[in-house]
């Protein structure tokens, strides 16, 4: 464990005078330590069963943000920014007691330029909220991670997060021209610029998918995307899931980069069907969803490619939305995925790793093989088109052992795609849940030079500790500490 | 051939170092300097995956070479420089091409990268898949660092598909009617009076919207750009008046003949990349006499 980080665990003020200090810098209704807040900012949406925070701060300004993070340096503590906790690999659950600075409350979209073609926007704003802002402008943001209904724009940036037209348009990191922060020491930075002007160390990039271990975002100028004049999506099925893989690698290997491809196998698409009934052909065995976008001819020309394409590698049929509204459904239906499953069992672990995408066949054929081995139902729902795999291991929480199976079983899949020569995370990041891996991928030189650039943004390990980069402790040892009576020094 | 092993020993753990490629961007940052010993990093293509659409290639292979090999497969890479250009030498420099807008931005192509660090260790960056959020993006940090956190040696970069037609057109027509009339140019600059577009795409699209810019005026003019591009980059102050030279509006770069000068940046920026040099290379081996924030946009 780092050494300043075992200090800080060590010798620490208890809350009272901490939770003063807020009270009087940012305002009392702005800070909390109450059981119900305590409960409510103890995780996010992983499985991780919850951290302890320790003050609970929603400010409304950069300011009052400044005024969190110093009073974090004056009592030593550590702070963890936070969004809508919609992250699914821990990085938002609280290690250390720390300050929890929730962002939700800076939810203005404070400028759009569509000459420009950039806007500002607080870290809170939902993601969503911009795509329905932009509606009409002839302009959207792009990336649309599936919980774009309700995770902020600053989570988003934590993660850098995707989604599945990520696939033509990037990740986060391509559609963030500018970010404000609050450095862990209370510093305000802004790194990059909207014109995109490359001079000196690209600390913008560095900062996006820092998971909140390298300061807190206060405002963000986001990359504004021209709608496309023509879209079409096109609904594939097939009766063996290795040909739709194989389709997928055949379109990426034609030239043709669509916007997007999904595939979802046939226990999915079964539970998505039942749940929201699309039309979804439930005795397929896989479908893959294709969505071409750009000048009208181009899009035809890809469309006729792909249909020809997918019957070559076995497809039983092509069907090509006729309109918006046939274009909707079969997008709800994949959209609606997580919350179909809890149809088969309560619980639900969502991996994320990514593989070349010439290696689906292999893979996939061993996630399920893995699945079997530990008795698990796996289903699968993906990006596939950028090798983005996300096995859902479906169980029921309250039966005996099942989530030492659960973490074996996820462990094993990461190994599998490591072997394919893929990386443990695509989108959901690190965070607690892959950190004790970062050794399968990484030499210990290749994670100190991580280390390093953690250390120039925060070297007082102050921004959510023990996230990323393999410790010493791990986050419920850290909170274990922490079930001393009130006010107690530890 | 040169490995990426014989490249480490070369670089060695001790003195000053400084990296050298084509040469074509040599004095970007600062110049050499006395008593600074140079290395080459590994040149030729690695592997080339073309369905999975990535390039593994050593930072001295010229640009040139890799896109020659690339386009046998109808790919490119989103990489540009004069001729001589190396892999290393543009990423390092970190200018993104006037065709931003097709090929995509310098730092979204590299996808992985081996370098060796300022105690001569080989160090990898990120991975070698087209979607990756596995750690600190390190490579972030070494796009446009002019080798001053490491010297790369082996990279993975992201192909893109070659444009099945391409045409440039000029016309006497401000370029924000442009940016109203098409979809994505490639390319558009302007040079106070005329404006110039790049087409690129299925020629089908390509003609339509070359019929739709015909309409305001537009000529076409080939396949290759037109106007002579001014050597030197100044940012693009979009009031300002243009007395000379070739804005590139898509990057907001405006070239002409007068000397660049650095880009002004915060305190606290200047503050935190000194920080992330000294961390990197405590002894300020790697490329000492360059400087990052000294460099043009």
């Amino acid at each position: 464990m780092a050494v300043n980080l075992l200090k800080r665990l060590t010798k620490r003020e208890p809350d009272d005078r901490l939770f003063e200090d807020l009270c009087r810098d940012i305002g009392p209704e702005k800070v909390s330590r109450d059981g119900a807040s305590q409960l409510l900012y103890s995780r996010d949406g992983s499985t991780f069963p919850g951290g302890v925070p320790g003050v609970v701060c929603s400010p409304e300004t950069t300011d009052q943000v400044i005024s969190c993070v110093k009073a974090a340096n004056r009592y030593n503590r550590s702070f963890v920014p936070r969004g809508a906790g919609t992250g699914l690999a821990g990085g938002a659950v609280p290690c250390d007691a720390p300050i929890v600075i929730s962002t939700t409350k800076m939810n203005a979209i404070l400028e759009i330029d569509l000459d420009k073609q950039f806007a500002w926007v607080q870290p809170g704003v939902v993601n969503l909220d911009l795509t329905n802002a932009l509606k009409g402008s002839g302009f959207h943001f792009a990336p649309d991670p599936s919980s774009q209904q309700s995770c902020t724009i600053g989570g988003n940036v934590a993660n850098n997060s995707g989604g599945p037209h990520c696939l033509a348009y990037g990740v986060t990191n391509a559609h963030v021209l500018a970010v404000e922060v609050v450095l862990p020491d209370g510093t305000l930075v802004l790194l990059g610029d909207t014109s995109e002007h490359t001079s000196g160390y690209d600390l913008r990039g560095a900062f996006v998918g820092g998971e909140g271990t390298l300061g807190v975002a206060t405002r963000i100028a986001v990359r504004l995307t021209p709608d496309p004049p023509s879209i079409r999506t096109l609904l594939l099925d097939f009766m063996d899931v290795e040909d739709a893989a194989q389709t997928v690698s055949a379109i990426i290997a034609s030239g043709i980069v669509p916007a997007a491809i999904e595939m979802m196998d046939q226990r999915i698409v079964n539970v998505v069907e039942n749940f929201v009934n699309v039309g979804y052909p439930t005795d397929a065995a896989a479908v893959l969803i294709v969505e071409v976008d750009g000048l009208e001819d181009g899009v035809k020309l890809e469309v006729e490619a792909i249909e020809e394409i997918a019957v070559t590698h076995g497809a039983r049929s092509v069907r090509v939305a006729s309109s918006e509204e046939e274009r909707e459904q079969i997008w709800k239906g994949r959209k609606s995925a997580f919350g179909a499953v809890a149809q088969v069992k309560p619980g639900y672990y969502l991996h994320d790793t990514v593989i070349p995408r010439t290696k689906l066949v292999e893979v996939l054929r061993n996630v399920y093989q893995i699945a079997d081995k530990y008795e698990l139902i796996v289903m699968n729902v993906f990006h596939a088109g950028d090798g983005n795999l996300h096995p859902l291991l479906i169980f029921d929480p309250e039966e005996q052992g099942i989530m030492e199976r659960v973490f074996s079983a996820g462990e094993e899949i990461v190994q599998a795609s490591i072997d394919a020569g893929g990386v443990l995370s695509g989108e959901h990041g690190i965070g607690l849940e892959k950190k004790g891996f970062m050794e399968k991928f990484f030499t210990q030189d290749d994670l100190e030079a991580q280390r390093l650039l953690k250390k120039a943004f925060d070297p007082d390990e102050r921004a959510n500790p023990f996230k990323v980069l393999p410790s010493g402790a791990s986050c419920s040892e850290v909170n274990h500490l922490k079930q001393l009576p009130d006010g107690t020094w530890i | 051939m040169k490995n990426l092993e014989e490249f480490q020993r070369e670089v060695g753990s001790t003195g000053a170092v400084a990296v050298q490629g084509g040469q074509t961007h040599w004095d970007v940052g600062g110049i050499l300097g006395d008593g600074v010993r140079l290395v080459s990093p590994p040149a030729g293509i690695d592997s080339f995956n073309p369905s999975e659409m990535t390039v593994a290639v050593n930072a001295g292979t010229k640009i040139e070479d890799l896109n020659n090999e690339l386009s046998t497969h109808g790919q490119e890479v989103g990489l540009e420089g004069p001729n001589g250009s190396t892999v290393g030498g543009a990423l390092v420099v970190g200018r993104n091409s006037i065709r931003k807008n097709r090929i995509g931005s310098i730092r979204a192509t590299l996808l992985q990268a081996e370098y060796i660090n300022a105690q001569g260790k080989i160090i990898k960056a990120g991975g070698p898949t087209v979607k990756n959020v596995t750690g600190y993006d390190l490579c972030r940090l070494l796009v446009g660092s002019l080798g001053t956190l490491g010297l790369i040696g082996q990279v993975i970069l992201r192909t893109r598909p070659l444009p099945e037609e391409n045409i440039w057109l000029e016309g006497e027509v401000f370029p924000q009617k442009v940016r109203e009339t098409c979809f994505r140019p490639s390319s558009l600059l302007w040079d106070g009076r005329t404006t110039f577009v790049q087409l690129e795409g299925y020629g089908l699209d390509v003609n339509s919207e070359a019929s739709k810019l015909k309409k305001l005026g537009f000529r076409e003019r080939g396949k290759e750009c037109p106007i002579q591009i001014p050597e030197f980059r100044h940012p693009f102050i979009s009031d300002s008046n243009l007395q000379e030279g070739v804005v590139d509006v898509y990057n907001s770069i405006h070239y002409c003949s007068r000397e660049p000068r650095a880009l002004e940046h915060s305190e606290e920026v200047l503050l935190l990349g000194r920080r992330m040099r000294e961390i990197f290379d405590p002894e300020r081996r790697l490329n000492p006499n360059r400087d990052p924030y000294k460099a043009g946009p």
